[in-house]
């Protein structure tokens, strides 16, 4: 182990935080949507698995990468909004565990539309041509395109941050999700608030899926891995808590990329050990609030 | 509902009637089980969905200590499952064992997992449990992934073969459809017959008390996080009894029988038939089984019917179906 380079370690590093950057704007979505609406979103793979069909699609249609980045979010996060007005909506008050499994029957439902559509095999989805190749950057070369995703995530977290910290509809969705009561009685239709938030978690979901298609092969099944690597970073993260999902993503994205270094046939264990500890040292996560699962 | 006037009274003596023979089924619900699982093969197309139909009612039984009498919703269910299939077979595989041995291996096998599982998932509460459940099954199966050299890793554990099994007094091969499925009915007899001990026991009236109100039930003095790990690990002695059958019955383990897709299977197969039932499970695996049956021979597209499918119980008939029958008997 003793020949790995500072160089290599870093380089490792750096792809860990590209690799991050996709689990942080799939945390985000979760963490988002069950801050608010106390859904588990078991569809958050098939959305992550639209995003990046509904890239291919668009590139088709318009040839643009980046009229393609901007739309696809906008395109997942209407699918979105028809899911939590006509199918989750209902299920409101009814018990936490039913939502959860209606988004668990909606996910088989999508990766199979998906799959009558697209068949089985993987679709190409190439990188753009302004973001090949690889760029220095003082310790060594790293590719283009996935310094440009965590550039992209950094900007999305922060957008997402003012939108909801300088915003008065920000201040509507964090009222929401302290108390949806309260919200009510003053006046502020809260399910709108819902039905919003839900299509930002689920948009987010798309980007990070339409982002990630050049980089992974584009099947109907992609989504079902990253929903458990989801899944991981909220449980590190601690459940509702964007600051955690952020976090968590990064550590890791970072973890897995380091084991698959060090030790590869670990790496996609590494998750779960780290999952595993902070589950013993601190079960609500590291930002979760304790008794907010109560 | 009885204080609206019936006008068929012909109607309401019939349901009356219906509803007392359920009422005697209910009160000899393992006789009842049992007596229509051994005439079960002979209404079933063939042999082999009659199995498949005992094993995953068994896995879904099992599920449904914690999902419908406890209320807590596992989505690692298939971890326990997996390793009683796994462990079976490489009882049988690597080690020469022979199918008694093997079969209370892969139920051991399942305890310890779910001992570990439940010893760490257990403090996780509410809707935390089921994604907690799900990656922890999940590591299980990129751990088994990983050990091929035991396990076959992606191609699965191939060769599990109980051979001639002899009882002494009686010999037969498990090659038969019939036998297979009378030796199988053997051991889940036997399991539901404890199940509604289980149930019956004061221990399964604590298990509901956590479900209807988790607070009150710690108040009564009851502690509640050792009894939700019992429910837990008692819940994966069963799925590893319904893993290790399947490994005998496939004569293979393949790696997806630790897929949280099977965890999967057995929520819809528990909320299908009615959870927090007794025949619940088993009449949610047929309904599950049998239109898989069906619909497969038309189109491959079987997940699109099951989502659908389950999305609807979800939405309009979350009693499922023997609860919506039970529901309508009260009326």
């Amino acid at each position: 182990m003793a020949n790995i380079s500072l160089e290599l370690l870093a380089l490792q590093t750096f792809t860990g935080l590209a690799l991050g950057s996709v689990f942080v704007l799939l945390g985000i979505g979760l963490s988002l949507i069950f801050g608010l609406l106390t859904v588990v979103n078991f569809a958050h793979g098939a959305f992550y698995m639209l995003g990046a069909y509904a890239g291919v699609f668009l590139i088709g249609l318009t040839g643009n990468f980046w009229l393609t980045l901007a739309l696809v979010p906008v395109v997942v996060g209407c699918i979105g909004l028809g899911v939590e007005r006509f199918l989750v909506r209902p299920l409101y008050g009814r018990g936490i565990d039913y939502p959860l499994l209606l988004t668990f029957g909606l996910g088989l439902v999508l990766v199979e539309l998906v799959r009558i559509t697209y068949g089985l095999d993987g679709v190409p989805f190439d990188t753009p041509k302004e973001l090949r190749g690889a760029t220095d950057l003082g310790f060594g070369f790293f590719p283009t395109y996935r310094i440009f995703i965590i550039g992209i995530t950094a900007l999305i977290v922060t957008a997402l941050w003012l939108f909801i910290e300088k915003t008065s509809f920000g201040l509507v969705i964090r009222s929401g999700a302290r108390d949806p009561e309260i919200v009510r009685v003053l006046g502020t239709d809260i399910s709108k608030v819902w039905l919003i938030v839900f299509a930002i978690g689920t948009g987010v979901a798309g980007l990070a899926g339409v982002l990630s298609a050049p980089m992974r092969s584009v099947i109907p099944d992609m989504g079902t891995t990253v929903l458990v690597e989801a899944f991981v970073v909220t449980v590190v993260g601690g459940m509702g808590s964007l600051v955690g999902a952020v976090v968590a993503g990064l550590l890791v994205g970072v973890v897995v990329s380091i084991t698959s270094l060090v030790a590869p046939e670990l790496s996609d264990l590494s998750m779960f050990v780290l999952m595993a500890l902070v589950l013993l040292i601190r079960p609500q996560g590291l930002f979760g609030k304790k008794g907010l699962m109560g | 509902m009885s204080d609206i006037p019936m006008r068929d009274t012909e109607l309401q003596v019939s349901g009356n009637r219906l509803a007392g023979i359920v009422r005697s089924i209910a009160r000899h619900r393992v006789l009842a089980v049992s007596a229509f699982l051994l005439l079960f093969p002979l209404i079933m197309p063939y042999e082999a969905l009659a199995v498949n139909i005992l094993i995953f009612g068994l896995f879904a039984l099992g599920f449904n200590l914690v999902f419908g009498y406890m209320g807590v919703l596992s989505f690692g269910h298939a971890a326990f499952f997996g390793i009683g299939s796994y462990a079976t077979g490489i009882a049988i595989v690597h080690l020469g064992l022979s199918w008694l041995p093997a079969i209370l291996l892969g139920v051991a096998g399942a305890g310890v997992v779910a001992m570990i599982m439940g010893g760490m998932a257990i403090r996780s509460r509410g809707i935390y449990f089921a994604m907690v459940t799900l990656a922890l099954a999940q590591c299980v199966y990129y751990l088994v992934y990983q050990m091929s050299d035991w396990t076959g890793g992606e191609d699965g554990l191939t060769g599990v073969k109980a051979g001639e099994i002899n009882l002494g007094f009686f010999e037969f091969n498990l090659v038969d459809p019939t036998a297979k499925y009378y030796f199988m009915y053997v051991f889940v007899v036997i399991a539901i017959f404890l199940f509604s001990r289980i149930l019956n026991s004061p221990f399964g009236a604590v298990l509901e008390a956590i479900r209807e109100n988790e607070n009150r039930a710690r108040a009564c003095g009851y502690n509640v996080l050792l009894t939700k790990w019992y429910a837990f690990v008692i819940s994966g002695l069963f799925c590893g009894l319904a893993g290790s059958l399947n490994a005998l019955h496939l004569s293979v383990v393949p790696i997806e029988s630790l897929h949280y897709h099977l965890s999967g299977q057995a929520v819809m197969m528990s909320l299908l038939g009615g959870m927090g039932t007794f025949f619940g499970p088993f009449v949610g695996a047929m309904a599950f089984l049998l239109l898989e049956d069906i619909i497969t021979t038309m189109t491959t597209h079987w997940p699109l019917f099951l989502g659908t499918i389950f999305m609807i119980f979800v939405l309009f008939f979350p009693k499922g179906i023997w609860g919506s029958v039970l529901h309508w008997m009260k009326r």
